[in-house]
């Protein structure tokens, strides 16, 4: 008999007939969160990921490369890693190069070039899917076109994220977006730049993965 | 990495460590600081008792319903991760469990392992086995770091190193960091660990990463952290080895997000983590990134010891958030250190005696006041302090046949037990009773001066030269 046929033996001789009923997860959110409309979402989104030290810009679709552009000049970045493919990714290749900005795109496996992507790549900007308002949460699902190291690895994370696609909960979610019927190879959340408190208690940003995080609000014009 | 092995010895000297501590007033101070810290932390996450209480029985729920289909959710599973392209290993033993990772490592051909944290990869102290293997394993948890850089080991299951002052870590960085002055800024000493592993993600072929949540339904593993480094161990080395105990699964995915509030807000008093990673499969087709391979090791280790006993079940609800450590006023004072335990606490009082038998844990049962705080605030309503009670009876009752646990009956002193068994007597015989009070009052000068540990603070116990119903007698008569 193997290990595994031991365990489950042994697990087998002691399990209840008869397993409690299901716990009626659903229920615990509709009694106990209620239900809010965009603006307040928006508004509790931005408070809670503003509370983690993460900067926030509320941008428009017409103007939000302008935002981005001005953030990386504040902080003398002249480089930025950006997904090809993607929307946004071909906008910033568009707009960003004319005004100074060099962008470099996730074009080959990490291996090719992971001293680079560790060593020179100072931002990146990636999308998010969605988000959630009572923990101030960006929901990622990184993918081919957008993949998972540009969200850990440079010093500068920029998102762009567009205010419809609030939830009020991690819930609320993935139930209406049907997670279980499906994941991808890695579904992250994200709520603020990297950070430990393990000196001391005291609270130091910028642990393994990004020192600042940038959301890009779109839609929610300031 | 480290000059000698470090063992954990629970056994060996609780009590004189427990004293060390306790007569070093710095360390006091930290662990006091500490906990006063995590504990408001905590309160200000939780305003609402109802919501706090009612998130706890729905915790209680889904632990106790997950817990009672194990056996069916862990071939679920593994069905399910293998359909996904993850490979499922199971182990009864520690030992097997480090064959079996070295074993993955050494196929590769690979040296070099980065590890996330993981108190199950402690438990197994698969770092003595890697570098008896000759495989350089590295912590890259700040506080994990910290701690193995200093050759010790955690001293709290969620801040590894809150046992150290920024200043011993300033020396130690100092000391053991090529090329690093002396700092003892925070963001200093981060910014040098944080330099230091960023070399060492780039350049490992394995990452290994604990497990907080294993989805059956989905086959997902999920990784809750702040700093970025389990992100790190599981993204960017070749290939990711995650390991964890067989009882942190749940069946459906809906049953991850009330855990995980539970847990974050629990455990640091944080409304989530920085990061909450779900792992569903290696790299895909296409895919830039990501391990080539991922394995995923089962670990047994006493659980199903506490499986098989309806009651003991309750303690593989836990979901290792650390909040009855930080509320406990015996931890709050001898820190984690001296328990001699992976788990240390009330959670590693009642789970270590399933891992290491009731022979090498049976003083850590009678380490409690049971003043209840454990029991209080523990997210998915483990009764700890009835545990408590039922191990100190596991172990300190007379051995017998077919016991619930190993080590069973190993406290037993046969003279203890007729002492008891006379006194039991004394008390159901009323002619005993008065014989026996009666010679205590007037031999109770006898008494020894020095009662063992309870003369060492206080004065000793003699009978009174009256009994009370002697007094009683000359009352009523006057």
């Amino acid at each position: 008999m193997s290990a595994r046929d031991r365990i489950l033996a042994r697990l087998n001789r002691s399990a209840p007939q008869q397993p409690p009923a299901l716990p009626d997860v659903g229920s615990w959110y509709a009694t106990h969160r209620s239900s809010e409309t965009p603006a307040d979402k928006a508004r509790r989104f931005r408070h809670f990921i503003e509370l983690a030290h993460a900067e926030v810009h509320a941008v428009s679709r017409d103007n939000w490369a302008d935002t981005l552009h001005q953030a990386l000049k504040a902080r003398g970045i002249d480089r930025l890693l950006v997904a090809e493919g993607t929307a946004h990714g071909d906008t910033a290749l568009d707009e960003l190069p004319p005004r100074g900005i060099e962008c470099s795109v996730y074009d080959m496996a990490i291996e090719a070039w992971k001293s680079e992507m560790f060593n020179a790549t100072p931002a990146s900007l990636t999308a998010a899917r969605a988000a959630i308002a009572e923990t101030g949460t960006l929901i990622m699902w990184p993918d081919a076109l957008e993949p998972r190291l540009m969200s850990l690895v440079p010093p500068v994370h920029i998102v762009l994220l567009d205010a419809s696609n609030i939830y009020n909960t991690f819930f609320e979610a993935m139930t209406a977006e049907g997670w279980r019927d499906g994941l991808p190879t890695n579904a992250l959340l994200i709520s603020g730049p990297s950070k430990t408190a393990d000196i001391q208690q005291t609270l130091a940003y910028g642990a393994h993965g990004p020192k600042e995080l940038i959301v890009l609000l779109l839609g929610e014009e300031a | 990495m480290s000059e000698h092995t470090l063992h954990f010895k629970p056994a060996d000297g609780f009590r004189a460590r427990s004293k060390a501590v306790v007569d070093n007033p710095f360390l006091r101070q930290s662990f006091r600081g500490a906990m006063d810290f995590l504990m408001s932390k905590r309160a200000a996450q939780f305003p609402d008792p109802e919501e706090l209480e009612s998130l706890r029985s729905l915790g209680e729920a889904i632990r106790q319903y997950n817990l009672a289909k194990l056996p069916n959710l862990l071939e679920r599973l593994e069905a399910n991760l293998t359909r996904n392209g993850i490979k499922v290993h199971w182990a009864e033993t520690p030992d097997e469990a480090n064959a079996i990772i070295l074993g993955i490592i050494q196929g590769h051909g690979a040296t070099r392992m980065v590890k996330g944290k993981s108190m199950v990869s402690e438990e197994i102290e698969l770092n003595h086995a890697a570098e008896a293997a000759g495989i350089e394993a590295l912590e890259s948890d700040m506080g994990e770091y910290i701690v193995q850089l200093a050759n010790e080991k955690p001293s709290h299951i969620i801040m590894p190193a809150i046992h150290k002052t920024k200043e011993e870590i300033a020396r130690l960085f100092h000391e053991k960091v090529p090329g690093v002055d002396y700092t003892d800024n925070v963001d200093a000493l981060i910014q040098i660990g944080r330099n230091v592993l960023r070399r060492k993600f780039q350049e490992a072929e394995i990452g290994l990463s604990g497990v907080n949540f294993a989805v059956a339904e989905t086959g997902t593993l999920c990784l809750v952290e702040n700093e970025g480094n389990g992100r790190m161990c599981t993204t960017a080395p070749a290939i990711h080895i995650a390991i964890t105990g067989i009882e942190k699964i749940v069946e459906k995915l809906e049953h991850v997000p009330p855990l995980l509030s539970l847990l974050t807000r629990s455990a640091t008093g944080q409304n989530i983590s920085t990061y909450f990673n779900m792992i569903s499969s290696p790299r895909k087709p296409g895919e830039k990134d990501g391990p080539e391979e991922v394995h995923l090791v089962l670990l047994d280790n006493g659980r199903s010891q506490a499986y098989a006993d309806e009651q003991l079940r309750k303690t593989l609800q836990c979901i290792r958030c650390g909040a009855c450590m930080n509320h406990c006023p015996v931890y709050t004072r001898i820190g984690g250190h001296a328990y001699g335990t992976t788990y240390p606490g009330p959670i590693g009082k009642i789970v270590s005696p399933h891992m290491l038998g009731l022979d090498a844990t049976a003083g850590l049962t009678t380490a409690s006041s049971l003043c209840g705080a454990c029991g209080e605030v523990c997210p998915v309503k483990i009764p700890i302090p009835d545990l408590l009670i039922r191990l100190r009876s596991e172990a300190f009752s007379a051995p017998h046949a077919n016991p619930a646990m190993r080590g069973q009956g190993a406290g037993h002193s046969s003279l203890i037990s007729a002492i008891w068994r006379g006194w039991a007597l004394v008390y159901r015989s009323p002619v005993l009773y008065r014989a026996v009070s009666w010679l205590g009052s007037r031999f109770g000068w006898l008494m020894p001066s020095r009662q063992g540990a309870w003369t060492t603070v206080r004065e000793p116990l003699r009978p009174a030269p009256k009994r009370l119903r002697d007094q009683l007698k000359e009352r009523n008569k006057a």
